[in-house]
């Protein structure tokens, strides 16, 4: 599984860079999604995989608890779904204000040659 | 206490005046005299305290650790500043008020002109050095502000740039040198570093030092070789001129000489270099005011002069010269700022400055013209006059300065040449001015001003007057403490008496009145009623010079740039993204991959299908970005729905949800995005195909494989390492016992790291709102303004067009959906608010249940349409924002208010129906204040961006596309 996981992010990430080193401004957006999963799921991985020990206390029994997933990463990388989203957004609009301005969905802001 | 309220005054003072409106030219005046009125009364109530060397003081420790805290310190000598500062400051708020015109701005003059005594009140009053270039920087500042007041003129930009690049560069400069100074003494507190004379000169940096801390003090004081900037400050308005550029600001510079003259004096560099500076600039300043056409051009230069000899006296190392020094100071501010005073009359009433077309105005404004006469006869120092008995000192003082025949002769010689040119400006200019045939052809009617724009420079001259006339009974009561706060015991006797005999001093006083009246005469005879410039000057000018050096640098600039980076982005990123891989490479390369000691976990072949479709899907959206964004973004939402569902596999049922919800606003956001990109056709593109595109893939995909290899490699190294035993144990511990949830996830989030938490919350909010600004300006591409076929044939068979309010339904095709729709919002309204409650015990929390919530807003839009949603309800989403902000923030406050720290969590348990025991506490406030947040932000990022497409249908006149 270890492999698989890490394999994943690999794919990931390299779909994601190869994208952000496109012209048009849509793929950079895409790109810039499939990164942030990479990197998501590459700062969870940090916690090491546990499968079927979600990091939830059962029964208020503190020294079985301890046997759970470590929570830390899955706490940073929480926020960082969400503000993905909201900064995915402002790219968004603020390219197609580009393109509004200059007419080109290049990523310079005009055509290329 | 009255400390702060002496500093403090003028800035909130200057706060209040920035928000009176534009025309409130007696309010402004009330408020900014009122401030320096109270300022100056507070300061004189101090006087008792300071006369018998006292001293009081304000200190607030900030970062006491570190050598800074908030020191206040008023000695005899800072007291006699401040008074100088805030007594000027009324002068000149009743002479701004009638000087200014009904047109200008008020507001923006009295705010930065009480900002500025304020900063200026700083630097007088401070006890620590590095506050004290603080308050420095803020008079750069404020003066920078001042002279671009007409910022419609070109000289008044152009002088402010100036100006401020100048003494901006001598503040670092300055900065730097405070730094030195204060890691010598071991101390930034000025009492320390003051009692450290001997460890600071023995010291190897004290050259390096000195210099720059000199180079802080010249700048500022408009000193040689940087004496350009203050001519073309002139362009600031005359209350300015008379306030910042000749009474208070320029003196910053020796008022720092004169302050760490104790610790920094006494060496051969001190005399070379401050003497150096301050007789070049009292010759050049001198020489050059002679030739000036503009009043006020003549007036700054002779304030160069006159502060280069307080410069040449703190430079010669004597406590008599330092005496002297002081006082020049106070009486150059008297007569300069009288003399301003008269110019800017001289302007408002005629119209212009130019000493080639006035003439003979003492007819018309004789009171203007007996205040100035008196200013500039004081300058010139005319004996019974303040600048006389200065001037006695000064030349008293070069005939003991030096050693060696050249500077016994020279300083003198030098000193009454100089005097003499003083004598002969001063002529020059009351005499082209007042004296002579009245001129007619002038731009306006001259005649007497009101009283009131009078009464400032006549109360200066009458101090003028005193001085000279018993200056033991006026000004030596306050010299005094400023002598003895700087020499302490040391403080040498002085007389301050008008008639010493016929000493030599005396002698060179006459010699310069002969000198300056043959002076004038030559001028005048040879016909230069005025010139362009000095002779001589033209290799000194400092302005060319500055330009030069200001071009040179924007070129080198620029030239750096260009080598150092590209305006292209895909370089950009390409050497970014190869940066990261070759430095992330090189501990690698160098030390080798660790083996993994971990146990691996067993392959599961579900996990191994989903995990094929992830990747397959992410090649493909890789694949079909360009040409077919639709699938693209399919394939995009197929990878997402792989990451969830690994999260939910491994262990992270909170992330598994929270992804799940994102990814759907996040496929609605770009599906509303694609409705603005242009067409895009592979048949389009024959470049497409051609080598060089091919090969600019290949080298791309080269590098995507590198880094998505490594990044690969690196994963299963650590994943396959024992797990770490770091911070997480404490959480694992506490959640329960002391965050009292059992979702340890959710306990980090608003109970540990609450902080961290409504940090985020507070940028997604920040996000949305600019998301919607942006938006609100929204210029679409002109190729996609056009209505879309299938909106068109939406609104005409029953959409838009003939749109019912009545209707229960939305109007369109899938009359299901709509039904279901309508049953949707309660239902998801109650998972939300569900997943809310329960998140500190189970899955779910305000993330999550807030982007339930919006995405069932979102639905409500997408299938009934967004007339037939805004006819029923409002959203309001920036209400949801703030409302939330203010639930989370209020969460941490009412900690607070309970005497707990910030976002400390309070409550207790209590049992709801159905939702079983349910903590009821500032946590769960928290937590809501999360959900609104996400909501509002969410939905007010996908309801604006909805709305554009809305807006061009509604408006096709303003669009001019929809005709088609």
């Amino acid at each position: 599984m270890e492999a698989l996981f890490a394999m994943a992010i690999g794919v990931l990430a390299a779909a994601g860079v190869w994208l952000l080193l496109r012209p048009r401004t849509f793929q950079v957006i895409v790109g810039l999604a499939l990164c942030s999963y990479a990197v998501n799921l590459f700062i969870f991985g940090m916690g090491r995989l546990v499968v079927g020990r979600a990091p939830i206390v059962a029964g208020g029994r503190v020294a079985e608890s301890l046997a759970v997933v470590d929570p830390v990463p899955q706490a940073l990388v929480l926020t960082a779904i969400v503000i993905g989203f909201a900064t995915t957004a402002l790219l968004l609009v603020v390219l197609l204000a580009a393109r509004g301005l200059t007419g080109t969905d290049h990523v310079d802001g005009r055509e290329p040659g | 206490m009255t400390l702060v309220l002496i500093v403090l005054l003028p800035f909130l003072g200057g706060l209040c005046s920035a928000f009176l409106p534009a025309n409130a030219r007696n309010a402004e005046a009330w408020l900014a005299g009122g401030c320096a009125l109270a300022c100056t009364a507070l300061t004189l109530g101090l006087y008792p305290e300071i006369s018998g060397n006292g001293m009081v003081r304000f200190v607030v420790p900030w970062l006491s650790q570190a050598g800074l805290d908030f020191h206040l310190r008023m000695d005899g000598f800072a007291w006699l500043f401040a008074l100088l500062v805030s007594l000027m400051g009324t002068l000149v708020v009743i002479y701004a008020r009638y000087y200014l015109s009904p047109e200008d701005p008020v507001p923006r003059f009295f705010s930065f002109l009480l900002a500025f005594m304020g900063s200026m009140l700083g630097i007088v009053l401070s006890g620590n050095l590095i506050q004290l270039v603080i308050f420095w920087e803020l008079t750069s500042f404020s003066s920078f502000m001042l002279i671009a007041y007409w910022y419609h003129r070109v000289d008044a930009r152009h002088g402010a740039r100036m100006a401020l690049t100048v003494t901006a560069a001598g503040g670092f400069c300055l900065l730097v040198g405070v730094i030195m100074l204060g890691t010598i003494a071991g101390s930034y507190d000025l009492d320390r570093v003051l009692a450290a004379a001997g460890q600071v000169q023995s010291h190897p940096w004290y050259p390096v030092m000195l210099t720059l801390i000199l180079l802080g003090a010249l700048t500022k004081s408009a000193q040689f070789p940087f004496q350009f900037w203050l001519p073309h400050a002139m362009a600031a308005p005359t209350p300015v001129s008379a306030y910042l550029h000749s009474a208070t600001m320029v003196k910053a510079g020796v008022f720092l000489l004169a302050r760490l003259w104790p610790v920094l004096a006494g060496t051969e560099l001190w005399f070379i270099l401050v003497s150096g500076a301050g007789l070049a600039s009292l010759l050049v300043g001198a020489a050059a005011a002679l030739f000036q056409r503009d009043m006020k051009g003549v007036l700054a230069y002779s304030t160069v002069s006159h502060l280069g000899l307080i410069t040449l006296l703190l430079g010669m190392n004597s406590r008599l010269a330092l005496v002297a020094a002081v006082f020049h100071m106070m009486n150059h501010a008297t007569f300069k700022a009288s003399l301003f005073m008269a110019a800017g009359i001289v302007d408002h009433e005629t119209g212009t400055r130019d000493l080639r077309r006035l003439s003979g105005l003492a007819h018309a404004m004789p009171i203007t013209a007996t205040v100035a006469a008196v200013a500039a006869a004081a300058m010139a120092g005319v004996p019974l006059l303040n600048g006389f008995l200065s001037k006695e000192m000064f030349f008293a003082e070069t005939i003991f300065a030096g050693e060696g025949p050249l500077l016994r002769l020279g300083l003198p010689a030098v000193a009454t040449t100089a005097g003499a040119f003083s004598v002969a400006y001063s002529l020059r200019l009351i005499h082209q001015v007042f004296f002579g045939p009245p001129e007619r052809s002038l731009p306006r009617t001259p005649r007497e001003p009101t009283r009131w724009m009078l009464l400032p420079s006549m109360l200066l001259v009458t101090t003028c007057l005193l001085v000279g006339i018993f200056p033991a009974r006026t000004i030596g009561p306050v010299l005094a403490p400023a002598v003895v706060s700087i020499l302490g015991e040391q403080a040498p006797p002085y007389s301050l008496s008008v008639w010493h005999g016929f000493t030599v001093p005396f002698m060179m006083s006459m010699g310069a009145f002969a000198g300056g009246i043959g002076i004038y005469l030559l001028h005048w005879f040879f016909g230069q009623r005025a010139t362009g410039g000095a002779p001589l000057r033209a290799p000194l000018d400092g302005r060319r010079v500055f330009d030069i050096i200001i071009v040179v640098l924007h070129r080198f600039a620029e030239r750096m740039v260009r080598f150092a980076s590209s305006r292209r982005l895909q370089l950009q990123l390409l050497i970014m993204v190869s940066m990261t891989f070759v430095v992330a490479g090189i501990p690698i390369a160098s030390r080798g991959m660790p083996r993994g000691a971990g146990v691996l976990t067993p392959v599961d072949p579900a996990y191994l299908f989903v995990w094929a479709i992830g990747c397959v899907c992410a090649v493909g959206a890789a694949l079909k970005a360009k040409f077919h964004r639709l699938a693209a973004l399919i394939m995009l939402g197929g990878s997402g729905l792989f990451t969830s569902l690994s999260f939910a596999w491994f262990s992270a049922p909170d992330l598994a949800l929270t992804q799940v919800a994102v990814e759907v606003v996040t496929l609605v956001l770009l599906l509303l995005g694609l409705r603005w990109l242009p067409r895009r056709v592979e048949a389009d593109e024959p470049d497409h195909r051609s080598v060089r595109a091919r090969l600019r893939r290949t080298r791309d995909f080269l590098v995507a494989g590198a880094v998505g290899g490594g990044l690969a490699a690196l994963s299963f190294v650590v994943l396959t390492q024992a797990p770490v035993d770091g911070i997480s144990r404490f959480f694992v511990e506490r959640a329960l016992p002391e965050g009292g949830g059992h979702n340890i996830v959710n306990v980090i989030l608003v109970d540990f790291r609450g902080f961290d938490t409504l940090g985020e919350i507070t940028v997604v909010s920040i996000v949305a709102l600019t998301v919607y600004a942006l938006l609100r300006r929204f210029r679409p591409a002109p190729e996609s303004i056009r209505v879309p076929r299938a909106q068109r044939v939406a609104e005409d068979t029953g959409g838009l067009r003939n749109f019912d309010p009545g209707e229960l339904l939305p109007g369109g095709d899938p009359r299901i959906p709509a039904v279901l729709v309508r049953l949707l919002l309660p239902m998801a309204g109650l998972v939300a608010v569900y997943l809310l409650l329960r998140g500190h015990d189970a899955p779910g929390g305000g993330f999550v249940g807030g982007l339930v919530m919006a995405i069932a807003f979102i639905t409500q839009y997408m299938v009934g349409g967004a007339l037939w949603v805004e006819w029923r309800m409002r959203v309001h989403p920036q209400y949801w924002v703030a409302l939330g902000l203010t639930a989370a923030g209020g969460a941490g406050l009412l900690a607070v208010a309970m005497g707990r720290h910030f976002l400390a969590s309070l409550g207790g348990e209590i049992a709801l129906p159905l939702a079983g025991p349910v903590r009821i506490g500032s946590v769960l406030l928290f937590d809501a204040g999360v959900y609104l947040v996400v909501i509002g932000a969410t939905s007010l990022i996908l309801i604006a961006l909805a709305h554009q497409s809305f807006r061009s249908a509604r408006d096709p006149a303003g669009s001019g596309g929809a005709a088609g």
